[in-house]
């Protein structure tokens, strides 16, 4: 494994010496695509047949009486399958994406710099290797972000990751120091056996929540997420949002179940209750964007409010000793950070298949696609699906096990949990829904319609390696779909591992079917839906048509008598969420529509402009940012002090110092 | 063998919906016109409406697209299988075990997402206008049938529908606060997702209000037979589930002989009719609302369902 990344770690080095041969692009990523399928492949194999043992590895590097451990136990293992699978498909993605590359010299260096540094944050073993990887995947991505710094708006988004990611950082640093102690134990191992006070852990589980959900996007943390995202190119920004916010979901997983002792109920209470926001305010936020890679961007950050709700209710559990309950919705949080790098892959490759073709991310500036690149829109419509949590693709089963997790809550006995979970079950379905008619809006006005631009009338279909990928990525989302027993199964030596618990067997049971505790209580069979469904579509379609007519005769769109020809008639967009944002959006976002109606006689067009705020930024940021340039614009005038005053400054903080010495006790 | 009876007998529930549905949609008409003094089309008309369309030829839009043309066979099959998976007049069916209530509700949400895709297909604003408004309703309706499955999951242990109908069917659970907020929410979610006054109108063309028949303008010929057929099938698919929850009394038990199968089938089509008269009875005194105060109505459904499963974490015999 550490071979791969050291690969990996060479090939950039290498890189940046021949990023201008013509081939460069080409070897970058045929290097980056072969490295992440061994290190898949590796993966795979550990967890599937020793998961209990765990490869262990020390480098003479980092910490001088420690070195550079790294480990590979069943979690990082899954993990690790999680990073690769989307190295795999970003890197044959860019084999014919790159070619597209204005700037190479900005991405094919960084690029495999930053796959070695997530594999190396996932195998890290001591806190010190943890910190060096983490902070090299973020200056990586954050370099990549960068990568077209011409435009105005990344170079603010840019801006705003930087000062998060140090943040994020700094409160990691904070909470790895804590679990070390005073003696400075650096290493995993030991901070396994040692045991926290109940502040010091407490303070840890707040700290990582900061630092990890800073990197994963948990509200409110979330701000840098849709700016830095969307301004990479595509297969890096699926890459960030579909693998790198599962490096922050392992990080929190790694200290709230290994590291950290038994967890607290109140826990589980913050854990909930920031998923569940997320989840909510996620998919709101999405809703009304109409940024095609924006909007994906939202969505990851619905999704890691879906998984920390599993993991929330896996703490739960965990802390009342219900372990069968708390593997389940291990299970479902770790299934769906399998399911949500997957299609959220699938769907930023597609955008980027879009914004290739037409070279736009706007949606209002799309449409009809589905006639000019018939092959992206098909997979896109597979990740549409998926993300919508519809049956039969993998992304229902695993919010179909969040549900029956949640519906195993009533045996808590903590008076919070019992009134904050039917809640959070509460946002979860709404989150579901709304999730489904963003991915409506999502896919209907980019794809489908009629063009409203000249870029997207003479749109053609991407290469055929960026659709190998697509494709690679959307059969599997059936395949998690329709045999989740498979996945449910490879993950028990992790919860085993965690939480000393596990589901039943699931290839037990018959026909396929997956049981979350006990067929009596539920049971989904994904495969006999699936079969149900591809047998009696085309059974329907062959009778009707061998019995009854198969004319059709090709005509002017009806439009209840009134077609207009033009576009711009259409629903776009924005028209399209006003109904959910005239719901939703009054509350949360205070929408306001103005209708600018021009006098009679007036020759300016008639509008309509939509007020939005984000009550986010403006309530926490806004200020802070305020604030801290407050401060710096009152302390500039220390920059220009006469030699005299500078050394006045000095000798009173010498006496303050002194002071403090004197009365400390 | 009794894999043979098994499968036959789902085979025949699965043709039973399939047959039963138009019926049920012409019912509910007929009924709805006596109770206006008008005579109305025969029972049988549905029948007669879907073989038409399906003899005719279909005229497409010029750039319709493939999915357009898919698009009312999986929504058939779609709600197809999910019906057929809601105990009618027998509970414990082969298939049962396959999707539970959960599954179910995700299969009419596929159903629905690509018949709000169709409507985008075009590119018309009637299209447009339809699907908007349709994802809107099901945002609201679709989280209120969640909490509503959760009311009944925790209080049967189970989100299985046959295990809930059993769960039902003994005295001990007997009447309780929960279980009347459920039935309230899910009466309104089913008004609500069957396009049923006062949320939309099924008998209405060229309205602004419209929501499901904007939707579907574009089709015809046996695309919009699919599409009917479908909707009659959403129709009875909510009536059974009403009644296999709330009224599962003369369900045949699992491998019961015929004669219990049969009793089954007539007590089931009594149910049926019972549920078709109210509806068609509440349509007729009640008023369409404007389409911004349905998620008001919606709005109350989703409350009275987390109310539900609220009270039922406070206490199981609530």
């Amino acid at each position: 494994m550490l071979f791969c990344v050291a690969g990996l770690l060479a090939s950039s080095v290498l890189a940046v010496a021949a990023h201008r041969r013509r081939l460069a692009s080409r070897s970058v990523y045929g290097v980056s695509f072969v490295i992440s399928l061994i290190a898949l492949a590796g993966a795979l194999v550990h967890l599937v047949t020793a998961p209990s043992a765990a490869a262990t590895a020390t480098l003479p590097l980092g910490l001088p009486w420690l070195g550079a451990q790294f480990r590979a136990d069943a979690l990082a293992a899954f993990f690790l399958i999680v990073v690769n699978l989307g190295g795999v498909t970003a890197s044959l993605y860019g084999f014919g994406y790159g070619r597209h590359e204005q700037s190479p010299g900005r991405v094919l260096p960084l690029y495999p710099a930053f796959l070695g540094g997530m594999n190396l944050v996932v195998l890290a073993d001591d806190a010190f290797t943890f910190l060096l990887s983490w902070e090299f995947m973020s200056l990586t991505s954050w370099a990549l972000v960068m990568a077209h710094h011409r435009v105005k708006d990344n170079v603010h988004a840019g801006y705003v990751y930087l000062v998060m990611a140090s943040f994020g950082t700094l409160a990691l640093l904070l909470a790895f120091g804590l679990l070390a102690g005073t003696e400075g134990n650096y290493a995993f191992a030991a901070m396994r056996g040692a045991q926290e006070s109940p502040t010091i852990g407490a303070l840890v589980v707040l700290l990582v929540l900061l630092g990890a959900g800073s990197k994963a996007g948990l509200v409110p943390l979330h701000v840098w997420l849709p700016l830095a995202h969307p301004a990479a190119p595509s297969h890096v920004s699926a890459l960030l949002s579909g693998v790198m916010t599962k490096v922050a979901v392992y990080a929190c997983v790694r200290v709230l179940f290994d590291l950290l002792g038994e967890p607290a109920s109140w826990q589980s209470l913050i854990v909930l209750s920031l998923g569940g926001a997320t989840a909510a305010l996620g998919v709101l936020y999405a809703l009304m964007q109409h940024d095609l890679k924006r909007l994906l961007a939202y969505h990851t950050v619905e999704n890691i409010g879906i998984i920390f709700i599993g993991l929330g209710l896996a703490l739960a559990f965990e802390a009342n000793g219900l372990t069968s309950a708390s593997a389940l919705a291990l299970t479902a949080a770790l299934f769906h950070v399998l399911n949500h790098s997957i299609f959220k892959n699938l769907l930023f490759l597609g955008a980027g298949a879009v914004l290739g073709a037409t070279g736009e991310r706007d949606m209002e500036r799309l449409g009809g696609l589905i006639r000019r690149m018939p092959y992206t829109s098909f997979a896109f419509l597979v990740g549409c699906v998926a993300i919508s949590a519809l049956p039969p693709l993998n992304g229902f089963a695993s919010e179909w096990l969040t549900f029956q997790a949640i519906l195993q809550s009533p045996d808590l006995p903590q008076w919070g949990l019992k009134l904050m979970v039917p809640a959070v079950g509460g946002l979860l379905a709404l989150s579901a829904a709304l999730a489904a008619a963003c991915f409506v809006k999502a896919f209907g006005i980019t794809f489908l319609g009629r063009p409203r631009t000249p870029a997207a009338e003479t749109a053609r279909e991407t290469d055929r390696f960026s659709l190998t990928a697509m494709f690679a990525l959307a059969s599997l989302c059936l395949l998690a779909g329709i045999l989740p027993g498979l996945v449910i199964d490879a993950l028990s030596p992790v919860t085993l591992a965690l939480v000393g618990g596990r589901m039943p067997l699931q290839s037990d049971v018959a026909w396929a079917s997956i049981v979350p505790i006990a067929e009596a209580r539920s049971s989904y069979n994904g495969l006999l839906v699936f079969v149900f469904i591809a047998l009696s579509a085309p059974l329907a379609a062959y009778v009707i048509h061998r019995f009854a007519s198969h004319a059709v005769r090709r005509g002017p769109a009806w439009d209840c008598g009134f077609p207009d020809s033009s576009p711009s008639t259409q629903y776009t967009a924005g028209s399209f969420a006003q109904p959910i944002r005239r719901v939703f959006g009054t509350s949360v976002f205070g929408a306001r529509e103005h209708v600018d109606m021009p006098r009679p006689g007036d020759l300016r067009a008639a509008g309509m402009h939509v007020e939005l705020h984000d009550p986010i930024w403006e309530t926490m940021y806004a200020p802070i940012a305020g604030g801290v340039g407050a401060t710096a614009e009152k302390l500039n005038r220390f920059q220009f002090l006469t030699i005299r005053r500078y050394l006045s400054l000095v000798f009173l903080a010498l006496v303050i110092l002194l002071l403090v010495l004197a009365i400390w006790p | 063998m009794a894999v043979i009876v098994d499968l036959f007998v789902q085979g025949l529930q699965m043709v039973l919906v399939l047959l039963a549905a138009p019926l049920l949609t012409g019912f509910v008409r007929k009924v709805k016109a006596r109770l206006l003094r008008r005579r109305g089309p025969s029972v049988w008309q549905p029948y007669r409406d879907l073989a038409r369309l399906l003899r005719k030829e279909v005229v497409l839009a010029e750039n319709a697209s493939w999915l357009f043309r898919v698009a009312p066979y999986l929504i058939f099959a779609a709600t197809w299988v999910a019906a057929a998976l809601i105990p009618t007049f027998a509970a414990g069916l082969m298939f049962n075990w396959s999707a539970d209530l959960i599954a179910i509700a995700a299969l009419l949400g596929s159903a629905r997402f690509f018949l709000a895709l169709a409507g985008m297909d075009v590119g018309t604003s009637f299209g447009g206008i339809g699907s908007s408004r349709e994802v809107m309703i099901a945002s609201l309706a679709e989280p209120a049938m969640l909490l509503m499955v959760f009311t009944l999951a925790l209080i049967a242990g189970s989100t299985q529908l046959s295990t809930i109908a059993e769960v039902m069917s003994i005295d001990e659970t007997g009447l309780r606060v929960s279980l009347a907020l459920a039935l309230i929410a899910l009466i309104m979610v089913a008004i609500a997702e069957n396009a049923r006054i006062p949320v939309d109108n099924p008998a209405t063309h060229l309205e602004l209000t419209m929501v499901h028949e904007a939707m579907v303008l574009e089709y015809s010929g046996r695309h919009l037979a699919m599409i009917e057929l479908a909707a009659s099938l959403k129709l009875l698919l909510y009536m059974s589930l009403i009644a296999c929850v709330f009224l599962p009394w003369g369900l045949a038990s699992p491998a019961a002989g015929a004669g219990a199968y049969l009793v089954g089938a007539a007590v089931y089509a009594s149910k049926l009719a019972i549920g078709g008269f109210a509806l068609a009875l509440f349509e007729t005194v009640i008023a369409k609302m404007r389409v911004f105060r349905v998620p008001e109505f919606l709005g109350a459904a989703l409350m009275l369902g987390l109310l539900g499963t609220l009270l039922l974490f406070v206490s199981r015999t609530l």
